[in-house]
């Protein structure tokens, strides 16, 4: 039974994917942060072997795959689209080693089942950070976004900014990945943000417009989940998609 | 006069191919210096390594305390991008802790209306984007001011009205100036000195000395005319 207070992690999770997402949508960050949630896969893998927390196991995978791009993106000059890609490759081949039948669709879909408590506190301090790091950072990241080099004269370690965003990333793909998967948490992430781009023309706009969505599709996505008695992810997803695709019929002001 | 950027043996290299080598030259605080050359010169080059946004061998130096305001020569914004002139300068006037009441200062400095800075940056024309950045620049009380071609893609009278601002800025606030730019004739008025780089070598001094004829077509391999509006002396 699905009760009020098994919301609260996947709502927080998903006020997290609004901000974050909003901000990989506007960096054009939107193919490379989908495959960039894919890392969690084989740490999930590795986890099911040694019988762990398989949540843990994606969290450390994303964590460490994050540092990996954000080094070679940084010693190398080699473009972050090409790296991530390989990354991802890589990580969905072991993970795809590591994980057979119902343990790989329950990763890459997301598993039915409630978080112990343990889990439930620690994903809801981790969600207050990731938000609090989109709130405290927002002016220093769009200024990033517009240019790396008027961040740099502006005092800003850019370097440092880029790292810890990806960092708060992979938390918020962490987050998701119980309720929604490694393939859907993605979505999450990207589908609001875009949706938002389409119809706003402010930085206020985008990010409110952003977070409503996830925790809209959130919320009546578990409802629905709960009534079909079905797993919520894909219906999360479903009604995310189906937003965005109403969206394109709202035209904005200026076309 | 104090010095407000010292450059000693900077070395810009990509690979094996060295853009700038062993480059030496100083600023004096509160004078202009404009940077001229043919295309490939390393002009854009040698802003980015004194922004430290490129690695290099030798040494920059800035006094403690120094703020740059920096003008890029080009920004790709995607015309979607859902963020206002104003957006960019609030989110500025948070990093640099100065009141929201800055950004209304530089609005007035740069001349462009609250209307114009509340539309997504995608959408400004290249005249009003320029002046924007201006104001962003101009935020956080900077001491220098550095600029990659801050007139291109402005039309004539507007490019004469920037840089008779950047004069009246740097009469006013006592600003460094550094700006790359190909219009000899208003680098002519406007530039205390004059650092012209070409692919070979460099030279530095007064206009009257970099903007002859002779030394011109040596740096940029053919004959340059450019016009002079008013008479050099004036």
């Amino acid at each position: 039974m699905t009760q009020p207070a098994d919301l609260l992690l996947p709502l927080a999770t998903a006020a997290a994917a609004g901000l974050i997402g909003s901000i990989a949508v506007m960096r054009r960050m939107t193919l490379a942060s989908d495959a960039l949630s894919h890392i969690a896969l084989p740490g999930i893998g590795i986890a099911i072997l040694l019988r762990l927390n398989p949540i843990v196991g994606g969290l450390v995978a994303l964590l460490l795959g994050t540092v990996l791009v954000w080094a070679l993106e940084h010693k190398t000059r080699i473009p972050t689209e090409a790296i991530v890609g390989v990354v991802f490759s890589a990580a969905l081949a072991v993970g795809g080693m590591l994980t057979s039948g119902e343990d790989l669709i329950e990763a890459l879909f997301g598993a039915p089942g409630r978080p112990s408590r343990p889990e439930l506190l620690l994903g809801l301090a981790a969600a207050a950070l990731v938000i609090a790091f989109a709130i405290v950072a927002e002016s220093r990241l769009v200024i990033t976004l517009v240019s790396p080099d008027l961040a740099r004269t502006a005092g800003i370690d850019v370097s440092r900014l880029n790292l810890l965003f990806l960092l708060a990333f992979a938390a918020t793909v962490a987050l998701g990945l119980r309720f929604l998967g490694v393939l859907l948490m993605g979505s999450l992430v990207i589908i609001p943000a875009s949706t938002a781009k389409h119809l706003a023309r402010s930085l206020h706009a985008m990010r409110w417009i952003s977070v409503a969505i996830a925790m809209l599709s959130t919320a009546v996505g578990a409802l629905v989940a709960r009534a079909l008695h079905r797993d919520a992810g894909p219906i999360v997803i479903t009604i995310a998609s189906l937003i965005f695709f109403a969206s394109l019929w709202t035209r904005r002001g200026d076309d | 006069m104090p010095i407000a950027l010292e450059v000693a043996h900077l070395t810009v290299a990509f690979g094996k191919t060295r853009v700038i080598e062993d480059l030496s030259f100083e600023v004096e605080a509160g004078s202009s210096l404009a940077i001229i050359g043919p295309n490939g010169s390393g002009k854009t080059v040698l802003v980015k390594a004194l922004i430290g946004s490129l690695p290099f061998e030798g040494a920059i130096r800035w006094p403690p305390g120094t703020r740059i305001g920096y003008v890029p020569q080009k920004l790709d914004i995607e015309r979607d991008l859902p963020l206002t002139g104003l957006d960019l300068l609030r989110a500025k006037a948070r990093v640099s802790g100065t009141s929201g009441s800055e950004v209304t200062r530089v609005l007035g400095l740069v001349e462009l209306g609250a209307e114009t800075a509340g539309r997504p940056i995608g959408t400004l024309s290249g005249g009003q984007f320029q002046r924007l950045l201006l104001g962003f620049a101009l935020m956080g009380n900077p001491s220098v001011l550095l600029f990659d071609e801050p007139t291109a893609g402005v039309d004539e009278p507007g490019e004469e009205g920037i840089y008779s601002l950047f004069r009246r800025l740097q009469q006013e606030q006592g600003l460094t100036l550094l700006l790359i730019s190909h219009e000899l004739s208003l680098v002519y008025r406007f530039a205390d000195k004059v650092l012209c780089l070409s692919r070979r070598r460099a030279w530095i001094g007064p206009p009257l000395a970099i903007l002859t004829p002779e030394r011109l077509q040596e740096a940029y391999g053919t004959p340059m005319k450019f016009h002079v509006h008013d008479d050099p002396a004036g």
